[in-house]
Formats: C-alpha cells, structure tokens, sequence
C-alpha cells in the first residue's frame, strides 16, 4: 500500500508547517485503497442500537472500518455520533444507564461476546478524547508509557516504544529534552498529542478519535491533522468531527449520522470524494451543503 | 443509498452485565474457601470464630487471586482482590451499625413502658425496678437545653455563614479559621470553657443555660458550616436579580436569597441539634441531673436523657443498666427521626448530594 | 464572637507548673497544693496512644469503604449505605460508650488473647497479666468505630470529585477498575484523604465518654495497650470533675487548655489539607 507522507522536519513555526501540509495531506489521502493489508481484518459494527435508560439513542448502524484507512463520522450535535463511537471500544457501558444491541466485530470476533476480556478490547481499539486528558500526576516519559502499566504489559525497551510513540505522534522533538518533566506545561495541542502518543504505545488495531481538535486552535489541528494522515498507514483511524472541512481534508470515507427527533441513524456512507460532492441522499446534501446543522 | 429499512428494532441488552455464569463463579470461588478454612482450622490449633473469618478472608483472597490470574491474568487478578478488599472494608465498616441497633433494641426494650413518658425520678432511684420511674424529666431538660442552644446557635450560626458566603468582608479568614477551630473542639473542653468564663465567676452552682452555652458552643460551627454550602449553592443570578430590583444587599439577601435556601438552612439546624442532642460530657460538668422535672432553665440542674443514661449506667444494677438502655433507646429514636428529617428536608431542595 | 478564650487561658496560666510534662507519674495530691503535683504525661501518652489505635484500625476501613460506595457499590443500595453510615456520626457518644462495654468487651477479650498469644513478640502486645477488658485497645476499637463515620464521609466525597475525562481516559488504554484508581483517583485524593484522616485523629483524641465507660481509668503510662489501665487526657477530666478541689479544678483546666491546643493544631492542619485539594484538585 503506497502512502505517500512527507516527513515532517519539527518545525517550530506551526504555520509554516500548516502551510507545506495541507497539499500532503491531500495527496496522501488520494493514494488510499481499502483492502487486504496487514493490520488484519479490521473492525465492523453490524446493526448496532444503544440506549440510555429508556431513550432509543442509535438504531441499527451498520459500518465497516477498512484496516489503513480513515473514516469521518459527521452530522448534527446529538444525532449520536458519539454514542456510536463509544460502542466499538466497550466505552458506552460505563454509563449505568445503557444498554445496546448488534454486534460489533474485532478480526471477526464480537467484543460483545460472553467470556470476552473487555480490557484486551480496549487495548486494541484505542481512543483519544475531545478534551486532551494526560494524567497530570505523571511525567511526559510516564503518561506515554501509562498504557503499559494500568494493562500490565511487558515491553523490553521501553525507551524505543517512547521514542517511536512520541515520534508518530508528531511531538518527539519538541518534548525529548524533557521527558521527565509533568505534562502540565504542554500546550493545548501538545497535550493532545501526548494522548495519541499514549494511546498508541499498546498498539492498537484502531484508534477512535472524538471530535480531538474541538478543544484546540486551528494552527495545532492541522498538526494533528497531519498526524492522523501519518499513522493511517499503521492504524485504523475512526474521527468524530463537527467540522466538515476536517473530515474533507482528512478522512477516506465518511459516515453521515442524522436524527429526526427519534435514534441516531446512520444516513449515509461512502468515499469522502462523493459523499461531498456527489451525496446520493437529499439529506446529507442539505448537510454538507450547510444548509442545517 | 437510505436506510430507512423497517427493521423490527432488537430488545436492548447489557451483555457486560454479570452473568450467571460469573455469579456462579463468586459462589464457587467462596465455597472453596469456606472448605479451606474448615481444614485449615480442624488441621491446625487455631479455633473459634475470629481465626475461621481471618482463615477464610484469605483463603478467598487467595483463591480469587488465583482463578483470575489463570484466565485473564496478572492485572485481572490484582484488580478482582482489591474489590475483594474494598467489599471486605465496607461490610466491616457496616457491621457495627447493625450491631448497634440490635443491641440497644435487644438490652433496652424491657426498659420501655408508657411511664417512661410520664414520669420521672423523683421518688425512685436507678436501681428500682424497672416499671417504677420515667424519663419525663429527661426528655423535657433536654428538649429544653436543645431548644436554649438553637435560639443562641442558630441566629449566630446562620448570620456567621451570610457573613461568610455574601458580605465577605475583612473578617473573613479570622472567622472562617474561628469557625474550623470550633468545629474540632471536643465537647469536655466546650464544657470546661463555659464552667471557667460563668460557672467559676458568676454562678456557682449547676443549671440548665451553662449547659446550653456549652451545647451551642458545640453546634455553631456544624449550623454555619451546613449553611455555608447551602447559601453556596444559591445560584448567583438570584442574587443579582435581588439587587436589580433595586433592594440594598441586606434586603435582598433577606427578601430573596435566605427563603431560597430555607429548607437546606432549615436542615443544618436540624443537624446541629442532632449533634448535640447526646453530649453527655459538658452537661455533666455543668447541668448536673436531677431527678424531677425542672422548666426553669436558669436554676437549678436540669435532668437530661444522657445524663439519665450516665447515672443509671453508674449505678450498675441489672436493672439500672436496663433503664440506661432504653433512655438511650429513646434517645437514638430522637436522634433518627431528626437526621431523616434533615434527609429528606435536604433532598427536597437541592436534589442531590 | 469569643473573647473568652482569655478566661480559660488565664486560669490555665497560673499553673506553668501544672504543664510540667517532664515530671513522668504524678498523682493529684490531696488539699495540700505543696505536695501535690501534677502532670499530664501519662494522660497525654494515653491520649495519642489510643487515637493512634484508633486511627490505625479505622482509617483502612474507612478508605476501603469510601471506594467501595464510589467506584464499587450497585446504585440500588449505595444510597442506603450512605446513609447509614452517615447516620452513625450522628450517634451520641455515650451510646458508643454503652456498646463498647458490653459488646466489645466480650469479643475485645477474645481478639486481645489471640493478639497476645501470637505476637507478644512485639511489646506492645504483651500481656502481664489477665485483665484484658478496659484495656486501651478495646477503647482505641471504640474509637476507631466512632471515626469511621467521619473518614468514610469525608473520603467519599473527595473521591467521588475524581475528574471523569481522566478515569475514562485510564479505562479507554485497557486498564482494570484497580489500575485506574492507581493511576487515577488514589493520586487525586491523596492530600484530602490525608486531611480526613487527620480529621478523624482530631476527633479519635478529644472523646471523653466513649472512653470514660471503656477504659479502666488509672493514672500511668501504659504501653501494653492489652492491658485494661490507662486514660486519655479528655476522660481524667471528667474523672476528676466530680471530687476536685478549686485547686485541682484549677489544674484540670491546664489539662483542658493543652487538649483544645493539640485538638486545634491537628485540626487545623487537616481542614488546611482539605481545602487545598478542593482548589487544585491535583
């Protein structure tokens, strides 16, 4: 699988960055094929419907997650986006009042199954949240390495797993002369991507992202966007975005997501190319016209 | 491509949800270390009950430990015997409520009778049968030296907690530290207070007000604290809408932001009484406890029901020590009653908490 | 508001002597002040002796506990626990003191013969001679009962403020319910636990009557915490109360002085604990 991914040279000027970078971005994004690959056989949500309590949150969300690629769920606030992404790594259980259906397959296997060992899910469907949450207890070098040691893993060199995670993650050069420094001091949009990093230092099959540029400024999204484009080649990448010029400038495929009052549906899908200029429903039309939402 | 498919919508289901089969898991994890105990304690000279819960304690730890390291690993494992610990720690920290019901209902329940009501000590003594005498008196000094210190504590209290969450003026860390200090006071030194600054100078001698003073010392920190957080939660646009109106702040902290939060004010009032309803220690330096009814509260000794509850205790009769469990009996019940008083009057309010 | 802190301080003041807590044993003398000495060593040993007990025994339960009802307990009965436990600080004291007799007495007796028998290797343990009730342990048992309320309560509350986005954060890199409050609560709430625990001492060491009723009042320095003699500083007030002459009231006010200072330190400290961790909340 050919992805072309210009190396980005740690520039300190984020806008000069941001300038060379979007043309990569979507030079990279034209050269993604779906298809065999050796991340395996990837993720797939077949008829998946959440509750809370009573409330028919999301009804029948049928999708597939091809592995080395990068799909945009977008729609409306509340159409349960969110929601969705919450059921592919057993995070919507936390809520007491849930409950779902369907069936979500990891490599063919439901992670809903009986017997199933949740924590072994979550550590192959990683997730970075809206708001950058490190672990301000910790140290940059510890909140990487954090994975390992709430799952207990064993790694033999730790050192090259925090190299590799931070260099991904786009923020090696900016952090390695103070990796025992705490986190508290990172920007925003360093934060984040302290997240990612962590994220990916149990080297997930698949990293779900909810809406993780919302919370930051422009400048710092289009390095994270960046980053997404990078690690698509070694992870499937699952983004929640409210904003449609993202998921046009990042994803493959996208996912339109509506809710007319009842459950969450998923209205649409399709190659990120024709879902924005040539949508087959009046309804994600209206949307990525900026007609709603 | 539009899936508007009628699809029967499937019945919600919480597959994380404990299974049967884990259910049963827990049992036989338990049951196989009640067998462990039971050989350990037959094969070894440890006996009784304590060794057979310590024995069984850890054999479940052990057990536990053991099943989830074998299916699911090291962290599983660490993870399911801190819940066992965790589990462990609340049972034992439930256990002696349980047990303090029981025993004041089991030892004080002969005691009760309808003279406990309607009469008092006068012309008995502890360790008479105990169908002879009441708590009359007891419930009356107490009631009056509750109500003594509410009329001293609560006005100070609540103006205390105003000052602090609305006027915050230059006296405000003085008082706050003023107000934490008294909160940790033990309630013998409350006492020993008001015995050296009235008793020793003026009085000389027991009555109930000392006694009040003492209490009151005792519930203010709990009444300003309480209704600190209740005024804190008042939202801040009331108070502003109150001062738009164009009221000085006095008048719309008055006319608007205490008939918000009445009902949480209200409810640490009730919560300081029922701090103090049971001190014992300060009444017996400074009210004394006599036997007969006395509604003056500003001489002589008043009974109270602890002190009922000490002297009949000291006395140390069977039957004087039945009398002492139900005074306490009585007590507990007025305790209870005022605290879900306080619950529910809480609840209704906020809502949370 | 309370100018009349000045009142116990000067009485307190005439009796530097009476501070003299170097003089180890004393006993109050009778109506003749210049034989009679006192000294509170003893009481103040006895003091944090069995707060000690009590918070060593009490503060596990009560961390353990407040986990429990925040991370653990099913919603359906965590409000009933809740209350409950909350309902026991509201017990009167001297209910502690009643059960503490003649429950704990009886089942005290049987943990103190087991603790001896197997660890009087360790001298506190020791035990001299049979008399176990009234000992300080089983008053520092009642104690640690009393507190629990209180930790627990407190404990609760501070844990139940863990920030969520980092919980969830912990659970989403495949950690265990444990591993999350290892990397997550535990270092949240350490300082305002630390400030609960340090609450619950505050209060471990002024009760009066719980221990008054529990322990065997007698006025020497007593290690062997099996052994049923000793006295904190807050229940020989109230022992000698009834007897004392102006003179020994005198010094029993001394007492008291020293007892709300240690109570006020303590205290202090510990609410200073608490509001740091609410304001930071790191």
């Amino acid at each position: 699988m050919a992805i072309e991914s210009e190396e980005n040279q740690g520039d300190e000027m984020e806008t000069t960055a941001a300038k060379n970078s979007l043309s990569d971005i979507t030079a990279a994004r034209l050269q993604k094929q779906p298809g065999n690959s050796a991340l395996g056989v990837g993720l797939e949500a077949r008829g998946v419907h959440a509750w809370f309590g009573e409330k028919h949150a999301l009804a029948n969300v049928s999708l597939d997650f091809w592995p080395g690629t990068v799909t945009a769920l977008i729609g409306p606030s509340g159409c349960g986006k969110s929601t969705f992404i919450r059921t592919l790594n057993r995070m919507h259980e936390f809520i007491p009042t849930a409950a779902m259906a369907g069936e979500v397959l990891l490599n063919g296997e439901d992670i809903y199954a009986p017997g199933v060992d949740v924590t072994k899910i979550r550590l192959k469907v990683g997730m970075v949240f809206q708001k950058p949450n490190p672990f301000p207890s910790m140290t940059i070098a510890e909140n990487v390495l954090a994975g390992l040691k709430l799952a207990q893993l064993k790694v033999e060199n730790k050192d090259d797993l925090l190299e590799e995670c931070l260099e991904r993650a786009g923020l090696w050069s900016e952090v390695k002369d103070r990796l025992n420094t705490h986190g508290g001091a990172l920007s925003g949009g360093q934060q984040q991507r302290l997240c990612i990093a962590r994220a990916l230092a149990v080297r997930p099959q698949v990293l779900l992202m909810d809406e993780p540029c919302s919370a930051l400024d422009p400048g710092s999204t289009l390095r994270i966007e960046e980053t997404i484009s990078q690690l698509s080649s070694s992870v499937t990448i699952v983004i929640v975005t409210h904003n449609m010029q993202q998921a046009a400038r990042v994803s493959d495929y996208t996912a339109f997501f509506l809710s007319d009052g009842g459950p969450g549906q998923m209205i649409e899908v399709g190659s990120t190319n024709e879902i924005f200029s040539r949508p087959k429903d009046e309804r994600t039309e209206n949307y990525v016209t900026g007609r709603f939402g | 491509m539009s899936t508007i498919e009628k699809v029967p919508t499937p019945s919600p289901r919480k597959p994380w949800a404990a299974t049967p089969i884990d259910r049963a898991k827990t049992a036989g994890i338990l049951a196989a270390a009640i067998v462990v105990s039971v050989i350990v304690l037959a094969l070894t000279p440890l006996s009784g009950k304590l060794a057979f819960a310590a024995v069984f304690f850890v054999a479940y730890l052990i057990i536990d430990f053991a099943v989830s390291f074998a299916k699911a690993g090291r962290a599983a494992a660490v993870d399911s015997v801190f819940r066992g610990l965790v589990t462990t720690a609340i049972a034992i920290a439930v256990m002696p409520i349980i047990s303090i019901l029981v025993t004041v209902w089991i030892r004080g329940h002969h005691g009760l009778h309808w003279t406990l009501f309607t009469m008092d000590m006068h012309s008995n003594s502890f360790t008479d049968p105990v169908g002879q005498g009441g708590l009359l008196h007891a419930i009356i000094g107490t009631f009056l030296l509750v109500i003594v210190a509410m009329i001293i504590s609560v006005p100070i209290g609540i103006l205390t907690a105003l000052y602090l969450t609305e006027v915050r003026g230059r006296f405000t860390r003085p008082i706050e530290f003023l107000v934490q200090a008294m909160s940790g006071v033990p309630s013998i030194v409350a006492g020993l207070f008001i015995y050296a600054a009235i008793l020793i100078p003026f009085t000389k001698t027991v009555n109930g007000i000392q006694g009040s003073l003492a209490l009151a010392i005792l519930m203010i920190p709990t009444v300003a604290r309480t209704s600190q957080e209740v005024l804190k939660l008042i939202p801040e646009d009331l108070r502003e809408a109150g001062v738009a109106l164009g009221g000085t702040q006095w008048r719309s902290v008055a006319l608007v932001v205490v008939p918000a939060a009445r009902s949480g004010l209200i409810t640490a009032m009730i919560l300081g009484v029922a701090r103090v309803a049971g001190e014992t220690a300060p009444i017996l330096l400074l009210t004394g406890g006599s036997g007969t009814k006395n509604f003056n509260v500003f001489s002589g000794s008043l009974g109270s029901l602890p002190n009922y509850v000490w002297q009949a205790f000291s006395a140390g009769t069977p039957e004087s020590i039945t009398r002492a469990w139900a005074g306490i009996l009585v007590l507990l019940v007025i305790v209870v009653i005022l605290f879900t008083a306080a619950r529910i009057l809480g609840n209704r309010k906020v809502g949370k908490k | 508001m309370f100018n009349g802190f000045s009142t116990l301080k000067t009485q307190g003041m005439h009796f530097l002597t009476s501070s003299n807590w170097q003089a180890v044993v004393s006993d109050s003398g009778q109506i003749d002040p210049k034989a009679s000495h006192f000294g509170i060593a003893a009481m103040l040993v006895g003091t944090m002796l069995v707060a000690v007990i009590a918070v060593v025994i009490g503060v596990p339960i009560s961390v353990g506990a407040a986990i429990y009802l925040t991370f653990y307990a099913p919603e359906a009965i965590k409000k009933i626990m809740v209350s409950a436990i909350d309902l026991m600080a509201a017990f009167p004291s001297v209910l502690f003191g009643l059960w503490g007799f003649f429950v704990l007495e009886a089942s005290g007796e049987y943990w103190a013969k087991l603790l001896s028998k197997y660890f009087s290797w360790i001298p506190f343990f020791k035990l001299p001679a049979p008399y176990v009730t009234r000992s300080p342990f089983i008053a520092g048992l009642v104690l640690a009962v009393m507190i629990i309320p209180i930790v627990t309560s407190i404990s609760r509350e501070i844990f139940s403020q863990t920030p969520l986005d980092r919980m969830q954060a912990a659970y989403a890199l495949g950690g265990t319910r444990f591993a999350m409050l290892r990397a997550v609560a535990f270092p949240y709430a350490r300082s305002g636990i630390v400030g609960g625990i340090m609450l619950g001492l505050g209060r471990a060491m002024g009760e009066t009557v719980a221990v008054y009723t529990v322990l065997n009042i007698v006025y020497q320095v007593n290690w062997h915490i099996l052994f049923s003699a000793g006295g904190n500083v807050a229940s020989m007030i109230l022992l000698k109360f009834g007897e004392a002459s102006p003179y020994e009231i005198k010094a029993l006010m001394a007492a008291g002085l020293v007892l709300f200072i240690l109570t006020l330190i303590v205290n202090s400290l510990a609410n200073l604990i608490v509001s740091r961790t609410g304001k930071s909340g790191r």
